[in-house]
């Protein structure tokens, strides 16, 4: 069966969810969707193991050679992101039974169950493929369904908010399409590495090829919040249920970052690109991303808002890393994407703890929290910490390699731009924890710690952020395979 | 609301099987000429939704409840997904559908014809239900 597992990974869950539907039981669902997201895990690392010892795996659908058929192609930089999105889901579905009963209605708890298969096959999906168009197709069963399960949120705002996605997400989606439609109109292909060896030696003034390259970027910004095309995320992230929170801040966003670096590396190419200015101005963006998210995350009084502007700041470093277009530059930016991946994770589960307890996640429902509930906020302030890039974390090592990339590049100031920015990271990390550890709690109230079925998962991902922070061989050794690859421009 | 609107209900009456045939035809000439599963679901689904107009939402659920729609829309997807699967165990890849007969060319005609099922029944019941959800709001 070794020889199928590209397509298991997307297949399985694709399975799963309408079984969710069909047998309609809240808790048949949740077993469902954990044993799926195990499964994929496992797949995920099968496939990892497969590309670093043996290269690329291409799969082809239904026995359609490329570039005719649909080829699902997996190279070191998909096999890592799907290890990503895979384990992040085994996390998730491990953690969210508790947390899903009680804040989603009895009766709609399979579909939630559901909606989050389907997301997961879309993501997954969309690190899969080999195929341009079958991306956006993937795209649009993630989106949907992302849609579906922001909507469930308890407060009635949250279908404002997933309003307000559904709008930016089809634009951006529709950029994507004309970007490619007029790749297509000039290549007459759809598959990547396809693409990529037709472009070659296209004249990077030319005028379709602009207008691709500039649809292509603002679509995909928009899908994965640059700023400033970043409005939608706060709301959105705000009021979705907890569980979904966590999964889509360290899963939507970073595939959308993945599909950006297939883009621009591989259909392109680092020469093409460099050429039209594109990383300039996403060095800027980034830059300002950076310092304005995180200005406005330090004034946020619900704490699942101050994240999600922080998660804008974040997507910042990983595009300025990106925007270097060199490989320690390239590296840095894979690399924060599995350790901002499991921060925000952490930090976001804990919040979910924090919000099955107390009801709230507004910074003043949560004087003396951590004398009632010390576990989930030593894991908060472990994923703080990571935030911040404290050594030993996971962030240090993200901000140690952009540091360097930056350095390499001869661009000092830049490297003084991500520590000033780090220090506001600082401070709205220590707005929470101050009124969390020294404030007295306002009123006697019987708040417990969650459960432990709630805590191990959390822990799992706290723990990791500080394992990775150590011992960099696994995350850094492949992301520099990666950054190798797709700087060097072999597809 | 209709009791006093006899034409349209004897039309509608009349009509119902002649839409669910037609959708039958698109459904199955889908191979051969225009039409396919997308399509016959939507003929299907709008013989459904005809007659909820005409004779009641509530009339049209003791045929079909949403119940059995969304069990109906689930079950399409899995014929879908899980006819593709079938070459699995013929060692072909997935979605070949050469490995369903004999002889290719018949394997890939089944294949069509089956997972156009899928399309049709998914199509149609995510229709009927979006219909019965616009209708049944404020109820």
């Amino acid at each position: 069966m070794s020889a199928h597992l590209p397509v298991l990974q997307v297949l399985i869950p694709l399975l799963a969810a309408p079984f969710c539907v069909v047998l309609r039981h809240r808790d048949i669902a949740w077993a469902i969707s954990l044993i799926t997201s195990l499964v994929c895990f496992a797949i995920s690392l099968m496939i990892l193991d497969q590309v670093l010892t043996q290269g690329v795996i291409s799969y082809f659908m239904g026995g359609w050679p490329a570039p005719w058929g649909i080829e699902f192609r997996i190279d070191v930089v998909n096999a890592y992101v799907l290890v990503i999105v895979s384990a992040i889901g085994a996390i998730v579905s491990l953690y969210g039974r508790h947390s899903i009963n009680k804040e989603i209605p009895r009766n709609q708890i399979y579909l939630f169950y559901t909606a989050y298969l389907l997301c997961l096959t879309g993501l997954l999906g969309m690190t899969a493929t080999g195929d341009a168009f079958n991306l956006f197709v993937f795209l649009e069963i993630s989106s949907l369904s992302t849609y579906a399960l922001i909507s469930l949120g308890k407060n009635r705002r949250a279908l404002t908010a997933s309003y307000q996605y559904l709008i930016m997400g089809t634009l951006g989606a529709t950029f994507y399409v004309i970007g490619l439609g007029l790749l297509y109109m000039m290549t007459g292909t759809l598959n990547i590495v396809d693409l990529h060896n037709k472009l070659a030696d296209v004249d990077g003034s030319l005028r379709t090829f602009q207008a691709a390259l500039a649809f292509l970027t603002v679509g995909l910004s928009l899908k994965l919040a640059l700023f400033p095309l970043h409005l939608w995320l706060p709301n959105a992230y705000t009021y979705a249920p907890s569980t979904v929170t966590a999964f889509l801040a360290s899963t939507a966003t970073k595939v959308a970052v993945y599909v950006m670096l297939r883009v621009f590396f591989t259909i392109f190419g680092v020469d093409l690109f460099e050429e039209t200015g594109v990383p300039n101005i996403i060095m800027i963006l980034a830059i300002c991303g950076m310092f304005v998210a995180s200005t406005v995350a330090i004034f946020q009084e619900n704490l699942k808002r101050m994240l999600a502007y922080s998660s804008v700041a974040q997507i910042g470093y990983i595009m300025l890393g990106i925007s270097f277009l060199s490989v320690t530059g390239v590296s840095a930016g894979i690399v924060h994407l599995f350790n901002h991946a499991i921060m925000k994770c952490a930090l976001f589960l804990a919040l979910g703890c924090v919000m099955y307890r107390v009801g709230s996640v507004k910074l003043s429902d949560m004087h003396g929290i951590a004398k009632k509930m010390p576990w989930t906020m030593g894991a908060f302030v472990v994923g703080g910490l990571s935030l911040i890039g404290v050594p030993l974390t996971v962030g240090f090592v993200s901000k140690w390699y952009l540091i360097n990339a930056a350095m390499e590049a001869d661009m000092m100031p830049v490297a003084a731009l991500i520590l000033l920015s780090s220090l506001l990271a600082l401070v709205y990390v220590w707005r929470v924890i101050e009124v969390a550890y020294f404030r007295a709690p306002k009123t006697e109230s019987n708040i417990k710690e969650a459960p432990l079925s709630m805590l191990i998962p959390l822990w799992i991902m706290a723990g990791a952020s500080i394992y990775f922070g150590i011992d960099t061989d696994m995350t850094l050794g492949v992301a520099e395979l990666a950054a190798e690859m797709l700087v060097g421009g072999t597809p | 609301m209709m009791d006093r609107k006899p034409i349209l209900r004897v039309t509608a009456k009349i009509f119902m099987p002649f839409i669910l045939l037609f959708g039958l035809y698109v459904q199955i000439h889908g191979d051969f000429g225009p039409g396919g599963g997308f399509q016959a679901g939507v003929i299907f689904a709008s013989s459904f939704i005809l007659y909820a107009l005409i004779y009641s939402l509530h009339d049209a659920k003791l045929v079909l409840s949403s119940v059995a729609l969304e069990i109906m829309a689930a079950i399409g997807v899995l014929l879908f997904a899980g006819t593709g699967v079938v070459s699995f165990f013929y060692g072909e890849n997935f979605l070949n559908y050469n490995a369903l007969a004999h002889d290719p060319i018949h394997g890939q005609h089944y294949g069509i014809l089956i997972i156009e099922l899928g399309v049709g029944l998914t199509v149609f019941s995510a229709m009927t239900l979006i219909f019965y959800t616009f209708a049944g709001r404020g109820r």
